[in-house]
């Protein structure tokens, strides 16, 4: 019950939403998500983190009904350690973003809002399904509400942009499906979509291998990893900002968190094959898209090829398949989230005082608000990773599970703490720092701005001081990962 | 006492808090007293730990687990804390050091609009490097470690409206950044290695590892470019000079005190591993060596106060290294603990006189400031002595025990290390008589306005002046009729080192040749500091003009070495440019190309794809989603 209530409370009250005046659309929307965090509050509270059982070790709040019986498809979804990270990053930060709207009228709020809240349902569907088909419907619909957003609000050039952006995701998405398909049919008599059916398969090892392509493309593609990318840095840069901070705060991790519970335990082996490569092709990434961020002359697309490099080190922590690895990539998905809901804020809230996110033209705004200034210092450290802040927590676990794995790739991938502080600290000095231009104005931060700000702060800080009850919720389902795939890979691949 | 350690780095960062939150509504007194006082306390509590500790031989290491951290299997880091001889050594420096400045710069900052900004950073910084210090684990350090780093980027751009300052404090930033990725990684091998990041376990277990194990040796190389980077050593030093952007009290505390020497704290406190590891001290005996004469020719054509010192530092760091390399861990340690007064004491002393020069930084306009300044002046002639190394006060012996390990390890090591303190000497009088002997060299306004600083300013640097004279008696040798004490003190901390070696490390002279060395080596410096004197005293002369002609040596000098340049074309140019060629060539022209086209065949060959193109695709896939929930509904309505 639980977990149905939190995937139909923001459809429920999307349509609310539509049967109200406009004028109130973004009190609702704030309202619905504030419910959404407090509810997932409580379910953090009442969560068991030492439940064991046969599903996934640590799922509950189980909910397993028929659907479409005839061919065992199930309205199959619960909460393990996993699915509890990607609510608190969803659902936690939603209001946050609803609030960054705040003080920017919208033309015609009533269908963002509504947009907007239809995106958390489908995240949340897709956080904590367990059946196939389910799972797969929700993946879909969440890029309907972001497409629109980006369509309808979104800057320059946004109908081609859009376009390139829908066609690329779904494209690889097809490719899930016929893997999912094919797995069904996999299941012989069972006839289930279910995660625990898929799980027991036990495909050889060429089976595997197919399935491997047909996820990875569909996961590459969304998270985005090098060379799946290039729909990315346009589709940041032209979406409003909101809409910026759902594909990067929480949409990409759609993919990072269904290799985990999609691709990981049902293809093991060739995940293990071809491990070698993705990492390579993740430090690859990480060098790219960092060293494209440095030359890069718009605070926006800066931080958008920021986010490329930081995903993609959280990808090849999860590659390496250990402990530290997983424990890393969640705790960094987490702090990403945090950090870039926060960095899209401050490229919208230089936007909206002037005008523009070209560094050329900005500079001298510390001198005039020095709030803004230092929450985003914060931020930016947070992003480059210094101790004790969230950022630290992540890359130290993330780069110890490489180093483990091997020497090399650490080397590699550590260059991301060099070359993330030069982009960093270039993006702080050219916007923020040098004397102001004689009369020029640049208000502090307001309430509503503050409002969004501090608990990122808070966050970035607190996470990085205490992550232990970020690893206590997710340990066991981490530990039960770690099993299953050993297991698979001792009953001979 | 030690169950209240915690508070030691816990009151700066409450003072930090203080400072950022109330500091504005609060008058400067209050800030700067808050501040000192959160400073002042850890300070008393340090000596009232210390002072037990001393009373006992061979006190054993005390460990306080404060608060879980990381605990994921295996992998457990804990927020924990570790007294020992070095801890406490170090503590000492950078509370009693640290306040002091704290206080200097109650005056020196005065009219500053930051203050209270300043004083937050400035508590910030005592209290990571307090973390750094007094961690029980390598964790705990990185914390520390990264920490000043951020506290020293704030610092160094405190006047963030000059783009030079803040250039510079993203260079230090970023070379910091580049050796701590070799921290990084030592610490992981360590981890790996020993599945521990606490000391004491890694001390306990390299016991027993034979000498020059290939992975102790890596583990070593890794964490020594950790040092390199913070403590400036060839070739990441070019942040340092630059690092004097920041306010003079912060040049004094950060980039002389304390957080650069972090380096050898580091290679000190994981004496075992180096001692294990003959390959890597050569490697550090080298550069440390190397470091110490380079900077040192790089300060004998420098006009700007401020740069002289901070080329001294360099330098001294690497006779610090010097003495690492050569095994002779105390040394180091003690020449540390020297520096960190004499050095302080210079650069309060130079800031005395760059705010009596409303700001004037450049030699060539100073000039006989001896009567406008007597206590700046005294106080600075004790530390000028300090550094060059005269009896009896406090660099003499350092640099003595220093120079006898060279001795004992090569002749020739000897001699170098003998030039570097003659170019020391020579720079630092060269220094001295510039600024405060001969007439005054500035404008009218300048010389119309010299003052004393105000007793907050004076009162640091007559402490900082008695300490420069004492700190040497900590560890008088044998030869001098002295019972180096820092020498038996640090005997618990280099016990394993002692083990290893079936030896003592100190170096074995003989009285006859201690004495001459020390002879020799005085001597040589009275003579280059009388030819200092002659040169700019007597005869008065004045370094020439940038644009007047050099010759190609001292063109050299007087430009780094051109190391700054060189760096800037083989790096920071070639990165910046190659991201937009990267961008241009690779990221639009061929990889967003491949996906365009692959993307047009399909819109060519496919009419479901025309049919997208027309702009209903989310309907399309709307429809879909639609499909299905109607299937939902009809299912559930069927059952």
């Amino acid at each position: 019950m639980i977990t149905a209530s939190l995937i139909a409370l923001p459809f429920i009250a999307a349509i609310l939403l539509l049967l109200l005046p406009g004028n109130l659309s973004k009190w609702a929307a704030l309202t619905a998500t504030i419910i959404q965090a407090a509810f997932t509050a409580y379910v953090i509270v009442i969560f068991n983190i030492n439940e064991h059982n046969s599903l996934l070790s640590n799922a509950q709040f189980i909910i397993d009904q028929p659907w479409i019986s005839s061919i065992g498809i199930r309205f199959f979804a619960a909460i393990d350690g996993i699915s509890m990270l990607m609510l608190i990053l969803t659902n936690f930060l939603l209001p946050l973003i609803v609030l960054s709207t705040w003080d920017r009228p919208i033309n015609n709020s009533k269908l963002f809002y509504f947009l907007v809240l239809l995106m958390q349902g489908a995240l949340v569907g897709v956080f904590v399904s367990l059946d196939g088909f389910l799972y797969y419907i929700f993946w879909e619909l969440a890029l309907i509400p972001i497409y629109f957003i980006v369509l309808l609000w979104g800057g320059e050039n946004r109908v081609k942009i859009t376009f390139k952006f829908f066609i690329y995701t779904l494209l690889g998405s097809l490719f899930m499906l016929a893997a999912i398909i094919w797995l069904y049919l996999q299941t012989g008599d069972l006839h289930s979509f279910g995660v625990d059916a898929f799980y027991n398969l036990n495909l050889d090892m060429v089976q595997q291998r197919w399935i491997f392509w047909a996820f990875f493309l569909a996961y590459a593609i969304k998270i985005p990893l090098l060379p799946f990318h290039s729909w990315q840095p346009d589709t940041y840069n032209t979406a409003p900002n909101a809409g910026t901070m759902l594909l990067s705060a929480i949409m990409l991790k759609m993919g990072i968190y269904s290799v985990m519970r999609w691709l990981l335990p049902i293809a093991p082996g060739a995940v293990m094959a071809y491990a070698d490569l993705v990492i390579i092709l993740c430090i690859i990434g990480i060098i790219y898209a960092s060293w494209i961020a440095i030359g890069q002359k718009e605070i926006k697309r800066l931080f958008a090829w920021s986010s490329i490099a930081h995903v993609a080190l959280i990808t090849a922590g999860v590659f390496t398949l250990s402990r530290t690895g997983f424990q890393g990539a969640l705790i960094q998905m987490l702090s990403h989230g945090v950090c870039a809901v926060g960095m899209f804020f401050v490229a919208e809230i230089i936007l909206r005082r002037r005008g523009t996110y070209a560094f050329d033209k900005l500079g001298g705004i510390r001198e005039k608000a020095p709030v803004f200034a230092s929450v985003f210092l914060v931020i930016t450290f947070g992003s480059a990773a210094l101790p004790l802040t969230s950022g630290f927590i992540g890359e130290f676990l993330l780069l110890n599970s490489l180093y483990e794995y091997n020497f090399w790739y650490a080397t590699f991938a550590g260059l991301t703490i060099i070359l993330g502080a030069v982009y960093m600290l270039r993006a702080f000095k050219f916007s923020m720092l040098g004397a102001a231009e004689e009369g020029s104005v640049f208000q502090d931060l307001s309430f509503t701005e503050k409002l969004v700000f501090f608990p990122i702060v808070g966050l970035i800080i607190f996470l990085g001081v205490f992550p232990q009850f970020i690893f206590n919720l997710t340990d066991e389902s981490v530990k039960y990962l770690i099993t299953e795939i050993n297991q698979h890979l001792a009953t001979g691949l | 006492m030690e169950k209240f350690a915690w508070l030691i780095p816990a009151l700066p960062l409450i003072g930090f808090l203080f400072s950022i939150f109330f500091g504005k509504k609060v008058s400067k007194t209050v800030v700067a007293s808050v501040a000192s006082i959160f400073v002042l306390i850890p300070f008393i509590l340090t000596v009232a730990i210390f002072i037990p500790f001393i009373s006992v031989a061979e006190a054993e290491a005390i460990r306080i687990p404060l608060l879980e951290w990381i605990n994921i299997g295996k992998l457990t880091v804990n927020y924990s804390i570790q007294l020992d001889q070095l801890s406490l050594m170090m503590m000492l420096v950078i509370t009693g050091v640290g306040f002091l400045i704290h206080v200097y710069s109650a005056g020196y900052m005065h009219d500053d609009d930051g203050f209270h900004r300043f004083f937050a950073y400035l508590n910030l910084f005592i209290f990571f490097m307090l973390v750094l210090v007094m961690g029980s684990n390598f964790l705990m350090l990185f914390i520390g470690w990264e920490g000043v780093g951020l506290c020293s980027y704030l610092l160094i751009g405190f006047w963030y409206k000059n783009m030079d300052y803040n250039k510079a404090a993203n260079k230090a930033f970023i070379m910091n950044r580049i050796g701590d990725l070799g921290l990084l990684l030592g610490i992981f091998l360590i981890y790996l290695r020993f599945s521990s990041f606490e000391y004491s376990r890694i001390a306990y277990e390299a016991i027993d590892i034979a000498i020059g194990d290939p992975i102790i040796t890596t583990i070593t190389i890794l964490l020594f470019i950790g040092a390199i980077g913070k403590s400036a050593q060839l070739p990441l030093f070019t942040w340092l000079p630059d690092a004097m952007a920041g306010p003079t009290p912060v040049s004094a505390l950060i980039h002389a005190a304390t957080m650069v020497t972090a380096g050898v704290y580091l290679i000190i406190r994981t004496n075992i591993l180096f001692t294990l590891a003959p390959f890597t001290q050569e490697i550090i005996m080298f550069v440390g060596l190397a470091t110490a004469l380079f900077a040192a020719t790089i300060g004998l054509k420098q006009n700007d106060i401020k740069k002289v010192l901070a080329y001294s530092t360099v330098s001294q760091l690497g006779y610090m290294f010097f003495a690492l390399g050569l095994g002779a861990y105390t040394a180091a340690y003690f020449h540390l603990f020297t520096h960190a007064f004499f050095k302080a004491l210079l650069f309060l002393g130079s800031g005395s006189v760059i705010h009596a020069m409303s700001g004037e930084q450049d030699l060539r306009k100073m000039g006989g400031l001896k009567k406008a300044l007597p206590i700046t002046h005294a106080t600075f002639l004790i530390g000028t002595i300090a550094i060059a190394g005269l009896p009896p006060l406090a660099g003499f012996f350092s640099k003595d025990q220093i120079l006898a390990s060279a001795f004992a390890h090569h002749p020739v090591l000897w001699i170098m290390g003998v030039l570097g303190a003659l170019m020391t000497a020579f720079y630092m009088f060269r220094l001295y008589y510039l600024a405060f002997h001969g007439s005054f060299r500035g404008t009218h306004e300048q010389e119309h306005h010299l003052h004393e600083s105000p007793k907050t300013m004076t009162f640091p640097l007559v402490i900082l002046a008695v300490m420069s004279v004492i700190a040497g008696f900590v560890n008088v040798p044998e030869v001098l009729g002295g019972g180096h004490w820092l020498d038996n003190f640090f005997t618990p901390l280099l016990a394993g080192t002692t083990l290893i070696l079936e030896e003592n490390v100190h170096a074995h002279l003989s009285h006859t040749v201690e004495y001459i060395l020390m002879g020799s080596s005085v001597l040589a410096v009275l003579a280059v500091i009388f030819y200092a004197r002659i040169r700019y005293k007597n005869n008065g002369h004045v370094p020439a003009e940038d644009s007047e002609p050099m010759s190609f040596l001292e063109r050299l000098l007087s430009k780094k070495y051109y190391v700054d340049e060189l760096y800037d074309s083989i790096v920071s140019n070639p990165v910046v440019k190659g991201a937009g060629l990267l961008y241009n060539y690779i990221e639009v022209n061929f990889i967003d190309r491949i996906v365009n086209g692959v993307g047009q065949l399909v819109v060519l060959s496919s009419r479901t794809a025309r049919f997208m193109q027309t702009g209903n695709v989310g309907f399309y896939i709307f429809a879909m989603v639609i499909g299905a929930l109607v299937i939902l509904a009809a299912n559930t309505f069927l059952h």
